[in-house]
Order: structure tokens, then C-alpha cells, then sequence
């Protein structure tokens, strides 16, 4: 198809042809355009469905304010909803589609809402859904998630690289229009680091889209010079693509830069899209404003737009959307309007002025208008799928038919606040411009200046533009000079306008925000069901939301309101302003951070050596863990683990535990140190020896367990879980910097110093033997239980060998530095071979503690205190130590307190699961029969049944005792009985000898 | 939000974890008369106000330096930051 809607002249680059398909067509357009544009160029003014009544509906807008325009991008795993072509820049190949219609966007069957429109007012939901309450789930919400949204996703893992990055800058200037050139300009020249952002990909703003001269030269060839000279300077780094999105404390911005939006796929090694966060010593937000339109009958149909976007695609796109146009205006820009598109030869069917004094169009002989309507309105329009003609009431009352395939409307301006609104300010009302602008108190280091400030003409601009920039300067330290002002011509008279909102004609619906389907009639029912203040009133209608986030309609709804409650609009009151102010892609927020890189990822030092033997890993924190080594002929993990279990209680058996939380302790006071962070004692523990602790939160419960070892005088290594070495190191920081911050004593975290494994079984010494070098005597005299020391093994490599046991049996772990832990495995289990030693994973270690009742996570779980957990007696009372004094509290000591004991059950084929409840034999499954619950269960190898840890009512007092496990959730109801916690080797013999 | 910390300057907020109320370093004396009721008060009971709040943070991926930030809970102006272990010896802890 031909572009018949092009127009003469334009920012667009004739010479090359970009082809492109909306809805399967193919069409034509050129570099400059966006999608929008194009569509316009080639006569396609419908783009899409409205949201609720699917009404046919084209871009409101020329801009990132656009309501209406939304559609899908590209196909495959890139297809992307919502995207609004009136900033989609247009490339070859681009293939868009509209959403929200079915079969077609010309003949849509959803469109029978429009018809139920009475029914469907604001509340619809709130009202109809309640009842009978069973069918909401089962047939209400799927029926209501089938209608709602807009766009579809491709359900395909997007392949594309979106990135995050960090600036830094003395001045961050958001906008790049006429004010914001303006500062850039004066900024730059004086020196200072700044960063000129704007979303659009051209610089000059509404500079591109008028046809007034600067210096006698086009505006976009002032902004073209601006730029030129700008990006030749080393001290500014100009950002197109470029959203501001969101003003956060200190100075900090977040930007987001659409890298490659503008092309079918990324660069090799560019990103999609990157989510900037930069850190400014000053602001000046230069966005801008935008123009609101007019709620009159029936005001949405394509066609039908703003009048600064008809001039934006006539003089910027070279495009009209419609070769006979009307406008209706409440200020001079309708005229303006009216002026430049006359020039480009689009015939002025009428002005249709709401104000009833302005001048006849003769003063100005370059304004033609067919009609010249003063002091009028228009109170109906036609054509369902296009505009086709307007109904103008005159100011006589006379209704008039006019035919005209585009009408622009112009209800004033808005400035852009957002941005100075986004830490809870509240923007004030200018009864003079009818506008909200940015108030007194602005963020932190925030200047506004330009339209955004309220100051619409372009003079006012370059000149509010270039002394902010100084005075934000000033404040730095910096003196600037001013820019000269450019001088100005044609730009015409000031900006005269009367507030006009929104026109009455019976029953026909007039529309304030067309993204959201949200009508004047709307806004009237809210009012009549009480929901009057802007908050309600947003969430009511659903006014404001979703991805215009109510640009072009806020303010004009609050003026509605304003009218309904007889307040001002000052009074009434914006919505709060929260950022993105655009939408931002989920995508970019998680930058790199996804699939395997969604967070780092730690691995022991045996992980190479575990890959080749097959291990299949669990994810404890970000460490990645062997869980079990599964033999050939294995099809059940529990095959495995059952394995693993027997052979290390039989032999030997080995584990990687470097993950456990390693914690180097130095200084004189290392041990007064240890005392008072240990419930235990510390104070006396010898050099040579290992003791286990436990540790406090101030309120008694337990924070974390593990053991000390001390290895030369002051000089101590504590161990914490896994999931606890970070938050123990903090605790233990705390404790030194604040709570004694004087005590001599120094703490690092050495955990990824050492890689440690745990060598378990009654072959044990026997393997260690062969590892450690033989001036070490490991004979039970010389290094009995809980001893530790340095030591070299193989031949002279420094290692720590402690004798610790988690898994019951005669056991040590060693430890070497962590470059060589997997030479050390290797020479494990090459030396143990003699022995059938058998690697194990962290289930094989679960099972062995929980056959030797030793508490873990489970049973550690932030709601147990030592009583609890049978180490009650443990909490010494004779010294000062975290939490030892709130563990005395009466309610923590109750007779019937929980406490960790063992089950086991009465027939031993029968199960359970943890996280089961004990209920008293016979008794209900009600929360007033519950006696405590399972923390731990495994199935016990050496054994031969289920065996379980778990909290219960006075549970050291009922061994023996017999009660129901109960799991409503598994369906599962299992005798079990009581018995100690302790079902390997209660004496602990084995671990002596 | 950022965080001018007394040896390094200027640090960004993500590099910090936060703990809460400054009053965590007046630990009570444990062989008070009173220990038990003055530990329930001094872990339990706290000012929330809005406006300035003195507040521990730990600088975590950093220095590991515990720090004392004045912060204005209603604008997140930062009008101070101190060393945690100053503040704790101007209050009188030593060992």
C-alpha cells in the first residue's frame, strides 16, 4: 500500500524504505518513523481494542503518554505485549499485531461489551462476582482471567541479555527538550560531569514537532548543532532512548536505556535493554508536558487525537492522519494546530473554540478554517471504525454535522511532575495554566525548569533551562556563564486557554482515560457511591492505572470529581506518584541475574572430583552439595544413601563439610570472648581441645550450634552451620564492636580458606593413618575424643585435624588449605580403598545425625530454646553470656515445656513424615490436642524402620509412652512410641574409641 | 539510599544490612537487681519514630564496620554516621 497520508517535509529519511507487517499486511515507512507514524502514513488509523467495551481505538498520542496504540511486537520467543507504537521506532522486518480482539481488530466479538456498557459501569466487578460464593473460583476468575489483559506472551524464555549499570554525575538532566538542551549547554560549557538523558531517540523534544525558527534556523536543526556540540564534549554523556524512570534517596535515578528496542534482534554482545542507576549530585527535571484532551460524546474513535500529536506527526513524521481535520481547542494550540497543518495542505473542515472571545482567524491570514466556531463544543462524533464526522453544538445551541476524518483536541497542558512527586511530594495547583505543577518542596538536589515547571513558551523554556542549570551548578562550586538565548520567531501568541473538562450531551459516554475504558458517567457513580477522594476514586474506576498510568487522563478525572464534590482541584488532590514512570520490563530489573546466574553460586572443593563420580547435588544456600553418590544398578536415591549410611558405620565413609561456617578468633581476650557468645562454658577449655557450644539470641532461643577449637594460645577456630555463617559472623561483629568493644579479640571469616572433610567410622583412624604424616601420634591417648591440632599430611602440607563427631562413629574431620582439597579427597579415597571407604552425601550425614540425635536446622529453628533441645542445663548461670538471662523467663521454663526426643514407630513397616503432630492415642486432630510435632524422620538402615526427632509436651519424661503422629495434610495416622533420641550407640562408646 | 560512612565516604545502602534502634548497644548490666526486667525492656521495648532515629547498620560487604546512621525516618535524610564502637565507648562499654 502506499503511504497516501504522507506529508510534505518532516524528520524522516526519504531515502531509505523500511518495510513492516501489522496484522499479517505489509506496509511501508521510512527511518524517523515510529510504528505509529507509519500506520498513519499508510491510512491505518485503527490499531486496536480498548481494554473493556473493546472499542476500535488509534493513537491518542504521538508520545510515551499513549493510551490507546498498544500492541505486539515481533514473534517467537521476542514477541512483546503492550508496547505502545507511538514509541516503537519503526526497522525493517518489524512485524506488529493488535491485541485484545478476536477474529479480527475490524470485526471483534468481545465488541458486544460496548453494547453491554450499562452494565459493565465501574464496580461491575465488586457488585456481581460476590455471589454465591463456591462459583468464584471454579467459574468466575477463570472466565474473568480468559477476558482480561491485553497482549499475549510467547511463553518462550526471552533470549535476549538485558543489563544494569551505575553513573555517575555532578548534573543528571532529564529531558532533552528546549530546557533541558538549554542546561546541558550552559552546563557543559562550564565543565561539569552531566548526563542529558531523554526517552525519545531524537534530542529537541517539542522542538522536533513545531515549525517555529531559532536563530533563523528550523528548530530541529538547533537541536541537531545542540547535540553535535554536546556529545563532542568529554565531560557529557548524552543518553536517547533513555527513561528516567524513578527518583530515589540521595540523588540516586534509575534509568532505563533502550538499547536495541530500535532493532529485530540485539548486536552480538549488546544488550536489550539496560536499567541504569545513576548516583547525581544535582537534578534539573527538564520532561516536559503533555497535553490533556477534552471528555466530550464519544471521543475515542480513531481519528480522534490530541492536537500537539497532529502537529507532532505533521511537522515531525511528515504524516497526517486524516486529509480533512477539525480541531477542538480551549487555547490557542488548537490554532497553532490549525496554522501548521494548513501549511502542509491538510484541509481545516473547523475550529471549534470553546472560548467565546477569541479573534476571528482573518487577523491571521495563514490560518484557514472552513468553520470557525467561537464559544462552541463538540457533543457527538461518528464512524465506528474511523472518525467520520462531528456534531458541534454552537454557541447559538445550533447543532451542526461536519465531516472530517481526524479531529484534534486540545485541553491545555500538564506538566510532567512525576518525577519531582516520586518521595511522596505533592505537586500544587496554577489556577492561572489550569495545571499541576512541581511543588516548593522538590526532592532533594531537584530543580524543575521549562513546561515541566509550567513555563510553556520556548523562550521561557531555553531561558528557565540554562539558569537552573547555573544555579544547580552554584550550589557545586561551579560557576557557569548563561547560554545567550537563541532569538525566537513565530512561535505566536501566549498561551491563553479556559478550563474546559468535559461535555454533557444525554446519555452518551464521554471518555477521561481510554486506556481503562474509565468515562465521565464513571467517575459520576463513584462520586454517588462515596468513593470521592483520588485514591478511592482510582481504585473504583480504575482510572489512571496500567501502562500510561493515566498521563493524558488524571488530571482531567480529578476535575470531574472537583465538579461533582463542588471542591477545587487543588483541594480534590492528585493520586500518589510511585515510579516506574514508564513501564519497565521485568527483564531488565533482573538484568544477568537469571537462569544459572541468578545468584552466584558456591562449590566445594571437592565438586569436580563429586561430577566424576556422578554425585547428584543439593542446593544449601548458594553452595551446591554432593547429597548422594549413586552407584551403577541404583534406581532409588534411598538405594544410595542406605548404602552410604552402612558402609561408613561398617568402614569408612567420607564427606565433603567445608561449607560449615569457619571462623578464625585471635586475641588476649579470645576466650573471655567465646564465653560470653557461648550459653556454655568457654573460659577454661585447654589448647588441644574441641568443645561443642551453643549459641544464644538474646531472647534464649537458639540462634546457631557448632564446635570451637582451640588450637594455640588465643587462637581459636569456631565452626557455625551452613545456613548460619553469615549471620553468626554478624552477630559476632555486633558483639565485639558494640556490646565490649574494647575486649582484645579479632574475628574473619575463613570458611572458604579451608577445604574440610569429615572422615567417619570405625576404620577411620586406620585411613587417617595413612594420610597424616607419622611424627603425629593419632593413637585414642594421645588424640582422644574432641582433641585437636595442626598437623602435616602427605608429606609435610599444613592441615587441622579435629576429633569431632556429627555421624555417631569414631570420627575426625581434616582440613587443608582449599586448593588442595581435591587432591586430598582423591588421595582419600585412593589410600582407603583397602578399606571399601565410600564417599557420602548430605543425606547420608542427615540420616547418621538423626540416628545419633544430634539437633540440626529442623530442630534449630528459631521458635526452640535450650531447655527444648535438652541442653537446658548447658545455659550457665554464673557468668554473662547472650541470652542467658532472658532464658530464666518463667514462660520458657513451664514444666510441660517441648523437648526433643526420638520416635520411632510401633510397627515398624509403618511411616511418617515430619512435620506430623502428637495427639494423645484416641484423641481428636484438633489444635487442643497437640502435644508438639516431628522435626526430623529417616528411614534408619541400621535399624531397618522410620525413625524420628520431635518437639514434644514434657517429652523427656515419656519414654515409653505411646501416641498418634498425625498428618491430615498426607492423610497419615501412625502409632508411634517415645523413645531417647539417641539410636545409634547411646553410650557413645564408638565415638571414644 | 546512600550511606557516608566515617572511613570509607560515600557508600551505597546495598552494601549494608540493617539491624535496627541504636539503643541495642545499651546492653544492661547483668548482675542488675533488676536483669531480667531490664534485658525485657532493653530487647523488647522501642521508639518508632517519625523523624530522626539512630540506627545500627552493618557494613556487610565492606569493611564489616558496625555503624551508628542518624537517620530521619519520614525524609531518609542522614544527618550523622558514626562509628558503632565510638558510640558504644562515649556511652561508657569497654570490655
Amino acid at each position: 500500500m502506499k503511504q497516501i497520508n504522507r506529508l510534505s517535509g518532516g524528520q524522516i529519511d526519504r531515502s531509505q524504505t523500511l518495510s513492516f507487517t501489522f496484522d499479517g499486511k505489509a506496509y511501508c515507512g521510512h527511518p524517523g518513523d515510529t510504528l505509529a507514524s507509519a500506520l498513519l502514513a499508510n491510512n491505518v488509523r485503527l490499531m486496536g481494542r480498548s481494554f473493556k467495551y473493546h472499542r476500535p481505538r488509534g493513537p491518542l498520542s504521538a508520545g510515551s503518554e499513549e493510551p490507546n496504540a498498544l500492541v505486539e511486537l515481533r514473534e517467537g520467543s521476542r514477541q512483546e505485549p503492550n508496547t505502545r507504537a507511538t514509541t516503537a521506532e519503526l526497522f525493517d522486518g518489524l512485524v506488529a499485531r493488535s491485541q485484545n480482539r478476536w477474529p479480527s481488530l475490524t470485526f471483534d466479538v468481545m465488541g458486544v461489551n460496548d453494547w453491554l456498557s450499562p452494565f459493565l459501569a465501574a464496580g461491575f466487578y465488586y457488585k456481581t462476582f460476590m455471589w454465591p460464593k463456591q462459583f468464584w473460583e471454579r467459574l468466575y476468575e477463570p472466565i474473568i482471567r480468559r477476558a482480561a489483559g491485553l497482549g499475549s506472551l510467547s511463553m518462550e524464555p526471552d533470549p535476549d541479555q538485558y543489563d544494569k549499570g551505575f553513573l555517575h554525575c555532578d548534573l543528571l538532566i532529564i529531558g532533552a527538550g528546549p530546557a533541558g538542551l538549554a542546561a546541558a549547554l550552559t552546563a557543559g560549557r562550564a565543565g561539569a560531569r552531566i548526563i542529558l538523558a531523554d526517552e525519545d531517540f531524537q534530542l529537541g523534544g517539542r522542538l522536533n514537532s513545531e515549525t517555529f525558527q531559532l536563530d533563523n534556523k528550523p528548530g530541529s536543526q538547533w537541536v541537531a548543532q545542540a547535540r553535535a556540540e554536546l556529545e563532542a564534549m568529554d565531560n557529557v554523556r548524552v543518553m536517547a532512548r533513555t527513561a528516567i524512570t524513578g527518583t530515589f534517596d540521595h540523588g540516586v535515578y534509575s534509568a532505563l536505556e533502550r538499547v536495541s528496542d530500535h532493532q529485530l534482534a540485539p548486536a552480538p554482545g549488546k544488550p536489550r535493554q539496560t536499567l541504569w542507576r545513576i548516583t547525581t549530585k544535582r537534578a534539573l527535571l527538564c520532561a516536559g508536558a503533555i497535553e490533556r484532551a477534552i471528555a466530550f460524546p464519544n471521543n475515542d474513535r480513531p481519528g480522534i487525537m490530541l492536537a500537539s500529536a497532529l502537529r507532532a506527526y505533521a511537522n515531525r513524521y511528515a504524516v497526517t492522519p486524516g486529509r480533512c481535520v477539525a480541531l477542538f481547542t480551549n487555547n490557542d494550540d488548537g490554532l497553532r494546530t490549525a496554522k501548521d497543518l494548513a501549511a502542509k495542505g491538510v484541509t481545516i473542515a473547523a475550529i471549534v473554540d470553546t472560548r467565546r472571545d477569541t479573534p476571528a482567524l482573518s487577523p491571521d491570514p495563514d490560518i484557514r478554517a472552513e468553520h470557525h466556531f467561537r464559544g462552541a463544543e463538540i457533543v457527538d462524533t461518528r464512524g465506528h471504525l474511523g472518525l467520520k464526522s462531528i456534531t458541534v453544538r454552537t454557541l447559538e445551541g445550533e447543532l451542526k454535522t461536519i465531516a472530517c476524518d481526524a479531529l484534534g483536541v486540545s485541553g491545555g497542558w500538564n506538566p510532567n511532575v512525576h518525577l519531582a512527586s516520586h518521595q511522596r511530594q505533592r505537586p500544587v495547583w496554577r489556577d492561572d495554566i489550569s495545571a499541576f505543577v512541581p511543588g516548593d518542596a522538590l526532592p532533594a538536589g531537584m530543580m524543575a525548569a521549562g513546561a515541566a515547571q509550567g513555563d510553556f513558551s520556548t523562550q521561557a523554556c531555553l531561558h528557565g533551562g540554562t539558569q537552573a542549570a547555573r544555579a544547580a551548578l552554584l550550589e557545586l562550586g561551579i560557576e557557569a556563564p548563561a547560554m545567550p538565548i537563541p532569538d525566537q520567531r513565530g512561535e505566536g501568541s501566549a498561551f491563553g486557554q479556559s478550563a474546559v473538562w468535559h461535555i454533557e450531551n444525554g446519555r452518551r459516554r464521554a471518555w477521561v482515560d481510554q486506556q481503562n475504558d474509565v468515562t465521565v458517567k464513571d467517575i459520576k457513580l463513584s462520586h454517588q457511591e462515596g468513593f470521592r477522594a483520588v485514591e478511592h476514586l482510582k481504585r473504583y474506576t480504575t482510572l489512571g492505572m496500567a501502562t500510561d498510568q493515566g498521563k493524558t487522563a488524571n488530571v482531567t478525572g480529578l476535575a470531574v470529581m472537583a465538579e461533582l464534590t463542588g471542591q477545587t482541584i487543588a483541594q480534590t488532590g492528585t493520586t500518589m506518584f510511585r515510579p516506574p514512570y514508564a513501564p519497565t520490563a521485568i527483564g531488565a530489573f533482573a538484568g544477568r541475574h537469571r537462569d544459572e546466574n541468578f545468584r552466584p553460586v558456591r562449590k566445594t572443593p571437592s565438586h569436580k572430583w563429586a561430577q566424576e563420580r556422578g554425585a547428584i547435588f543439593v542446593e544449601t544456600g548458594m553452595w551446591l552439595r554432593a547429597q548422594w553418590f549413586p552407584r551403577p544398578g541404583e534406581t532409588h536415591w534411598r538405594e544410595s544413601v542406605d548404602r552410604e549410611v552402612l558402609a561408613t558405620r561398617r568402614s569408612v565413609g567420607v564427606c565433603d563439610v567445608t561449607t560449615l561456617g569457619k571462623i578464625d578468633i585471635q586475641g588476649g581476650d579470645a576466650a573471655v570472648f567465646l564465653n560470653r557468645v557461648y550459653c556454655n562454658a568457654f573460659a577454661k577449655l585447654p589448647v588441644g581441645k574441641v568443645r561443642y557450644g551453643l549459641m544464644l539470641r538474646e531472647d534464649g532461643i537458639v540462634m546457631d550450634d557448632g564446635t570451637t577449637a582451640h588450637l594455640t594460645p588465643n587462637h581459636y577456630v569456631m565452626t557455625t552451620t551452613t545456613a548460619n555463617a553469615g549471620s553468626v559472623f554478624r552477630h559476632l561483629e555486633f558483639c565485639r564492636q558494640c556490646l565490649w568493644p574494647d575486649l582484645d579479640v579479632h574475628i574473619i571469616s575463613t570458611t572458604d580458606a579451608w577445604a574440610q572433610f569429615a572422615i567417619a567410622g570405625p576404620n577411620a583412624r586406620n585411613l587417617l593413618r595413612k594420610i597424616v604424616d607419622a611424627q603425629f601420634d593419632l593413637s585414642n591417648e594421645a588424640f582422644p575424643f574432641m582433641a585437636c591440632a595442626d598437623i602435616t599430611v602427605c608429606n609435610g602440607l599444613r592441615a587441622r585435624l579435629f576429633r569431632i563427631s556429627f555421624s555417631g562413629e569414631l570420627a575426625y574431620e581434616l582440613a587443608v588449605p582449599t586448593g588442595y582439597g581435591d587432591a586430598l579427597i582423591r588421595e582419600l579415597m585412593a589410600q582407603g580403598e583397602e578399606f571399601d571407604v565410600v564417599p557420602y552425601g548430605t543425606e547420608a550425614l542427615g540420616v547418621m545425625r538423626i540416628e545419633k540425635g544430634h539437633a540440626a536446622g529442623n530442630e534449630l529453628n528459631g521458635t526452640t530454646s535450650a531447655l527444648n533441645l535438652g541442653m537446658g542445663r548447658m545455659v550457665s548461670k554464673k557468668k554473662d553470656s547472650i541470652g542467658s538471662i532472658l532464658s530464666e523467663r518463667e514462660g520458657m521454663n513451664a514444666d510441660d515445656a517441648l523437648s526433643l526426643t526420638g520416635f520411632k514407630p510401633v510397627d515398624p513397616t509403618q511411616t511418617f513424615a515430619a512435620g506430623s503432630h502428637f495427639i494423645p492415642m484416641g484423641g481428636q486432630e484438633i489444635a487442643h490436642n497437640d502435644q508438639g510435632y516431628m522435626t526430623s524422620v529417616c528411614h534408619s538402615p541400621t535399624l531397618g524402620h522410620t525413625i524420628g526427632l520431635g518437639l514434644l509436651k514434657a517429652g523427656s519424661q515419656r519414654m515409653g509412652e505411646r501416641l498418634l503422629a498425625v498428618n491430615p495434610l498426607m492423610g497419615q495416622r501412625t502409632e508411634v512410641e517415645v523413645v531417647s533420641a539417641h539410636f545409634v550407640d547411646p553410650e557413645g562408646e564408638r565415638l571414644r574409641g | 539510599m546512600i550511606i557516608e560512612h566515617p572511613l570509607l565516604g560515600p557508600r551505597d545502602a546495598q552494601e549494608f544490612t540493617y539491624l535496627g534502634d541504636a539503643s541495642m548497644i545499651d546492653r544492661p548490666d547483668w548482675q542488675a537487681d533488676d536483669a531480667a526486667d531490664l534485658f525485657y525492656k532493653w530487647l523488647y521495648l522501642r521508639d518508632n519514630p517519625a523523624g530522626e532515629h539512630r540506627e545500627l547498620w552493618f557494613h556487610e560487604q565492606g569493611d564489616r564496620s558496625w555503624l551508628v546512621v542518624t537517620r530521619n525516618t519520614v525524609t531518609h535524610e542522614i544527618s550523622k554516621v558514626e562509628l558503632a564502637r565510638d558510640v558504644a565507648r562515649q556511652a561508657g562499654r569497654s570490655r
